[in-house]
C-alpha cells in the first residue's frame, strides 16, 4: 500500500507533509526571533505588547484557515494546528491569544457568518488592526455553558439589546470586536441561543475588569459586561437560535487546534530540560548520566509523540469538516479524545520538566516556571477534563 | 476548511491514509476479524485453562490466508507490507491474545527477519513451508543470563567446523520454541568482539543437538506455547548463517524495531477489546437499580480507556507507517529507534491501564480466572517486558535525545 506516500512525507520525524514541515520551520524561527525575548516582560506586566498584532498580520499568520479574498492566509486546518504549534513553543501566552483570535473569533466568523459580516470584518482580523474575542463562558456558566447561560439578547426594531456578563475571556480587555453568544429564546433552553459580533466601542459594552492569571500572562483576559448593549439584527451570526451549531463544531475545532497549543509548550519544556539535563552538573557528571533523568526525558518524548500521533489524526480527520457539522458523532468524540490527552501529557510533561531543573525550576522568572503555570488551565479550557469525558462517554454509550 | 492549495491537499490525504486505512487494508482487516472471531475465540478458554497450543492450528491458519503476510505471493505469502501485518497482529491478539503472540513471532520475528536477511535459497527453502503452516517459525535470542543485556551477555557460542558451525547454549522465554521446526537463532561466532561479533542461524529443531529444555508455565497468553531451548554440540552447515559473519547484530536491531512497532499493535488490538468488554459490562450491570454506565465514575474510566486506546492506535500507525519500507540493515538507531521504542513503550502502558480499568469495571468477575477480562488482565504484564522492558526501551529514547 501507499508505497508513494512515503516520498511525500517525512515520516519519521513529525509525519507532515514536506510544505508543513517547511511552515513550520519558517514561522517556527520567525516566532522564535520575534517572540521568544518578549516573554520575560510578558510574564510581569501582564501585558501584551501593541507590536504583536501587526507583526502577526505582516508576516501573513493571521485568518490563517481564511481564503485569500477576505484577506486570509488560506491554509488548511492542518497547516494552522502546525503554526500554532510554532508560536506556542516559542510564547505560550502570544500562541492563546492568537488562537482566542484567530480560531475561536475569525475562523467562526469566517465558517458561520454571512457574506457581508465577512466582508466587513475580516479584512481587518487578518491584518492585524483589529483584535478579536470570543465569549462563551459565564460567571455562572462553566462546564454548562449553554443550559446555564444568562446573557440576553433582545429584538427592537432592528436591533437587539445585549444585557449579561462573559468571563475569563481572551483578549477581552484589547478586543475590537468579541464573538458573543446570547439567549434570544430562553424559554428554548440550549436551541434559543444566537451568536452576535460586538463592536467593543458600543456603548452598553465594558471590559468591568482584567483578571490576574498564574500562567499564561501577557494574554489579556477579562470580565466582560453588557448594559443594553445594542446591536444591529445584521451583525448575528448564523441563523437565530441556531448559535448552538456555531458553538458545538466550533468548540470541536477549538479542541483540536488548542491540543497543539499544548504540544507546543511540551515541546518547548521538553527541549529546555534536555538543554538543561546535558549541562548541569552534579556527582561529578552531567546529570543526563543519571538513569532517573533519563526515564524522565524518555517518558516526557514519548507522551509528546502519542499525544501528537492523535492530534494529527484528529485534525486531518476535522480538515474539510462543513459550517454547522462537528458537536456530535466520531468527530466530536475524537476531538474531545485528543485535547484530554494533549491536557493530561502536557501537565505530566510540564511537571517532569520543573522536577529536572530542581531548584530553578522553582522560580517564577525561569523560562520552565513559566511554562509549568501555563499547563494548569488547558486541562480547564475549552471544557475541562471532565466535560472531555462526558463527551466521548456520551458517545460511546449512544448506541 | 477546504484547501486553497491543491497539492497540499493531496498530501493531507496521504497523512490521512496513513491514520485510515486503504480498501485492501480494510479487506484484509474484515477477513481477518471474520475468522479470528469465528475460528480463534473459541479456542481461548481450553488454551488458557490447559496451556494448550491446538496441533492443527498453524496449518489451519496457513489455509486462512493468516501467514506469510509480508511474504511475496509467488512464496506462498500475502505479499504485503509490515504495516499490514501489523494489522493483522492486531486483529487476531483481540480475538485471541495467545494466538495473537505465537502468530507475531513466526510471521514477524521469524518469516519476516528471514525475509529481510536471508539468501535468495534460504527464502526459497523455508518461507513457502512457513507461510502454508507446515513449518512453525520462533526466534532465538533471549537467554538466561541474558535478558535487557541481550547482546552484551549473550553466551550462546557458534563454533567454526570445517564447513560447519557447532552450536552450544541456551535461550529461554522462547515463543513457539516447543513446537518450533525452524528457529532463527543468534549466536556469538567472535566472542572477542562482543555484540560485534554475533551471527544469526536458521535451525532446523530435528537437529539432533537441538533439544527443548523445558516448556513453561505462564501467567498469561496461556496456549501459545513458551520454551528453553538447548544446543549441545548442534552442528549446522554453514549456509544455515543468515547475512554475513558477525552481522547479526544489525539483523536484531533492526528486526527489534519493526517487532517493537508491532508489539504495540499487538497492545492495541488487546487494549481495544477490554474497552469493548467494558462497555458492554456497564451497560448490562445493573447497581442501584440502574445500569452502573449510568454513573460518572464508571463514565470516566471508559473515556480514559477510549482515549488510552485511540492515542496508542494512532501512535502505533504513525511508527509503522515510518517502517514500511525500511531498508535492509536500516534500524537501530536514529529516528526510527527513538519513534518504535516510544509507541512500543506508551502501547504498553496504554494497555495496562485500559485493561486495568475495564477488568475494575467488571467487579468481582473480573477477578476470575476463566472470564475474558481476567485472560486481558494477566496478559498484559508481558508486554512491558517482551521485546525490550520498558526501562530498555526508555534508555533508547533517552540515548538518542541526548545524542545530539
Amino acid at each position: 500500500m501507499n508505497k508513494q506516500l512515503r516520498n511525500d512525507i517525512d515520516l519519521p520525524t513529525h509525519f507532515m507533509t514536506d510544505e508543513q514541515q517547511a511552515l513550520a520551520d519558517q514561522a517556527g524561527k520567525f516566532f522564535f526571533s520575534e517572540f521568544h525575548h518578549l516573554n520575560a516582560e510578558m510574564d510581569d506586566t501582564d501585558d501584551l505588547p501593541a507590536s504583536v498584532f501587526p507583526k502577526l498580520g505582516e508576516m501573513g499568520y493571521l485568518g490563517l484557515n481564511v481564503p485569500p479574498e477576505f484577506g486570509g492566509a488560506g491554509l488548511d486546518f492542518t497547516s494552522a494546528c502546525i503554526i500554532t504549534e510554532q508560536l506556542s513553543r516559542s510564547s505560550a501566552a502570544i500562541g492563546l491569544t492568537h488562537v482566542a483570535h484567530d480560531n475561536l473569533c475569525v475562523n467562526n466568523i469566517y465558517r458561520n457568518a454571512n457574506d457581508d459580516l465577512r466582508r466587513k470584518y475580516l479584512p481587518g482580523l487578518c491584518n492585524g488592526t483589529l483584535i478579536g474575542a470570543l465569549g462563551l463562558t459565564e460567571p455562572g456558566a462553566g462546564s454548562d455553558a449553554l443550559g446555564s447561560m444568562r446573557t440576553t439578547a433582545k429584538k427592537d426594531g432592528d436591533d437587539y439589546i445585549l444585557n449579561g456578563a462573559k468571563i475569563y475571556i481572551t483578549n477581552g480587555p484589547i478586543a475590537d470586536l468579541v464573538l458573543v453568544y446570547a439567549k434570544t429564546s430562553p424559554e428554548k433552553g440550549a436551541k434559543g441561543i444566537s451568536a452576535f459580533i460586538v463592536e467593543t466601542d458600543t456603548p452598553g459594552f465594558k471590559v468591568a475588569q482584567k483578571l490576574n492569571k498564574m500562567g499564561f500572562r501577557g494574554s489579556p483576559t477579562g470580565e466582560l459586561v453588557f448594559e443594553d448593549c445594542r446591536v444591529p439584527a445584521k451583525n448575528m451570526v448564523g441563523k437565530l437560535d441556531g448559535g448552538v451549531a456555531v458553538t458545538m463544531s466550533g468548540l470541536d475545532l477549538e479542541r483540536a487546534i488548542v491540543c497543539f497549543n499544548a504540544l507546543g509548550i511540551a515541546q518547548r519544556a521538553l527541549d529546555i530540560s534536555i538543554d538543561y539535563a546535558k549541562t548541569r552538573q552534579q556527582f561529578g557528571k552531567p546529570i543526563a548520566s543519571f538513569q532517573m533523568v533519563q526515564a524522565m526525558l524518555a517518558d516526557m518524548y514519548t507522551r509528546i509523540e502519542a499525544a501528537r500521533s492523535l492530534s494529527l489524526k484528529t485534525v486531518a480527520m476535522c480538515e474539510g469538516l462543513e459550517e454547522g457539522e462537528g458537536g456530535r458523532g466520531e468527530i466530536h468524540k475524537l476531538t474531545a479524545a485528543a485535547i484530554f490527552k494533549a491536557a493530561e501529557v502536557t501537565s505530566f510533561v510540564l511537571d517532569k520538566a520543573v522536577q529536572i531543573h530542581g531548584g530553578s525550576g522553582y522560580m517564577r522568572d525561569t523560562e520552565v516556571n513559566r511554562l509549568y503555570r501555563t499547563g494548569r488551565v488547558l486541562e480547564v479550557g475549552a471544557g475541562t477534563q471532565e466535560v472531555r469525558k462526558l463527551i466521548i462517554s456520551g458517545e460511546l454509550l449512544k448506541n | 476548511m477546504t484547501s486553497q492549495n491543491e497539492p497540499a491537499t493531496a498530501a493531507l490525504d496521504a497523512i490521512r491514509a496513513n491514520y485510515s486505512l486503504t480498501d485492501e487494508q480494510r479487506q484484509i482487516v474484515d477477513h481477518v476479524d471474520r475468522v479470528s472471531r469465528e475460528v480463534l475465540y473459541p479456542l481461548q478458554a481450553r488454551m488458557d485453562a490447559e496451556e494448550w497450543w491446538p496441533d492443527d492450528l498453524f496449518k489451519q491458519m496457513g489455509e486462512l490466508g493468516l501467514l506469510g503476510i509480508t511474504a511475496p505471493e509467488d512464496l506462498g505469502g500475502s505479499g504485503q507490507n509490515e504495516f499490514t501485518q501489523a494489522l493483522v497482529s492486531e486483529v487476531i491478539s483481540k480475538w485471541n491474545p495467545a494466538v495473537g503472540l505465537s502468530h507475531g513471532a513466526h510471521d514477524n520475528l521469524c518469516l519476516n527477519n528471514l525475509l529481510r536477511n536471508g539468501s535468495e535459497e534460504q527464502v526459497k527453502k523455508y518461507v513457502p513451508g512457513l507461510c502454508s503452516g507446515e513449518l512453525v517459525g520462533a526466534l532465538g535470542l533471549t537467554e538466561p543470563g541474558a535478558g535487557s543485556d541481550a547482546l552484551g551477555s549473550m553466551a550462546t557460542t557458534a563454533r567454526r567446523d570445517g564447513d560447519d558451525y557447532i552450536i552450544n547454549g541456551s535461550k529461554i522465554y522462547i515463543t513457539n520454541g516447543p513446537i518450533a521446526d525452524v528457529v532463527l537463532l543468534y549466536a556469538k561466532t567472535d566472542k572477542s568482539k562482543g555484540a560485534k561479533g554475533i551471527s544469526a542461524f536458521i535451525i532446523e529443531t530435528d537437529n539432533p543437538g537441538f533439544k527443548v529444555a523445558q516448556k513453561l508455565d505462564k501467567m498469561g497468553f496461556r496456549g501459545s506455547p513458551t520454551g528453553e531451548l538447548v544446543f549441545e554440540d548442534c552442528r549446522v552447515p554453514a549456509s544455515a548463517m543468515l547475512g554475513a559473519e558477525n552481522s547479526g547484530v544489525s539483523v536484531v536491531m533492526s528486526g527489534l524495531d519493526l517487532e517493537r512497532a508491532m508489539v504495540a499493535s499487538v497492545c492495541v488490538g488487546m487494549a481495544d477489546r477490554a474497552l469493548e468488554l467494558g462497555l458492554e459490562y456497564a451497560k448490562i450491570r445493573e447497581q442501584f437499580g440502574k445500569p452502573i454506565s449510568s454513573f460518572q465514575m464508571m463514565q470516566s474510566k471508559l473515556a480514559e480507556i477510549y482515549t488510552e486506546v485511540e492515542t496508542a492506535r494512532s501512535f502505533s500507525y504513525r511508527a509503522l507507517a515510518a517502517c514500511v519500507g525500511l531498508p535492509k540493515g536500516a534500524g537501530g538507531r536514529g529516528e526510527i529507534h527513538k519513534l518504535t521504542a516510544a509507541a512500543c513503550l506508551y502501547a504498553g502502558e496504554a494497555f495496562n491501564k485500559a485493561v486495568t480499568e475495564a477488568c475494575h469495571i467488571h467487579g468481582g468477575s473480573g477477578y476470575m480466572q476463566d472470564t475474558e477480562i481476567n485472560r486481558l488482565f494477566r496478559a498484559n504484564k508481558l508486554l512491558e517486558i517482551g521485546a525490550g522492558t520498558s526501562e530498555v526501551r526508555k534508555i533508547i529514547i533517552a540515548e538518542e535525545l541526548l545524542r545530539a
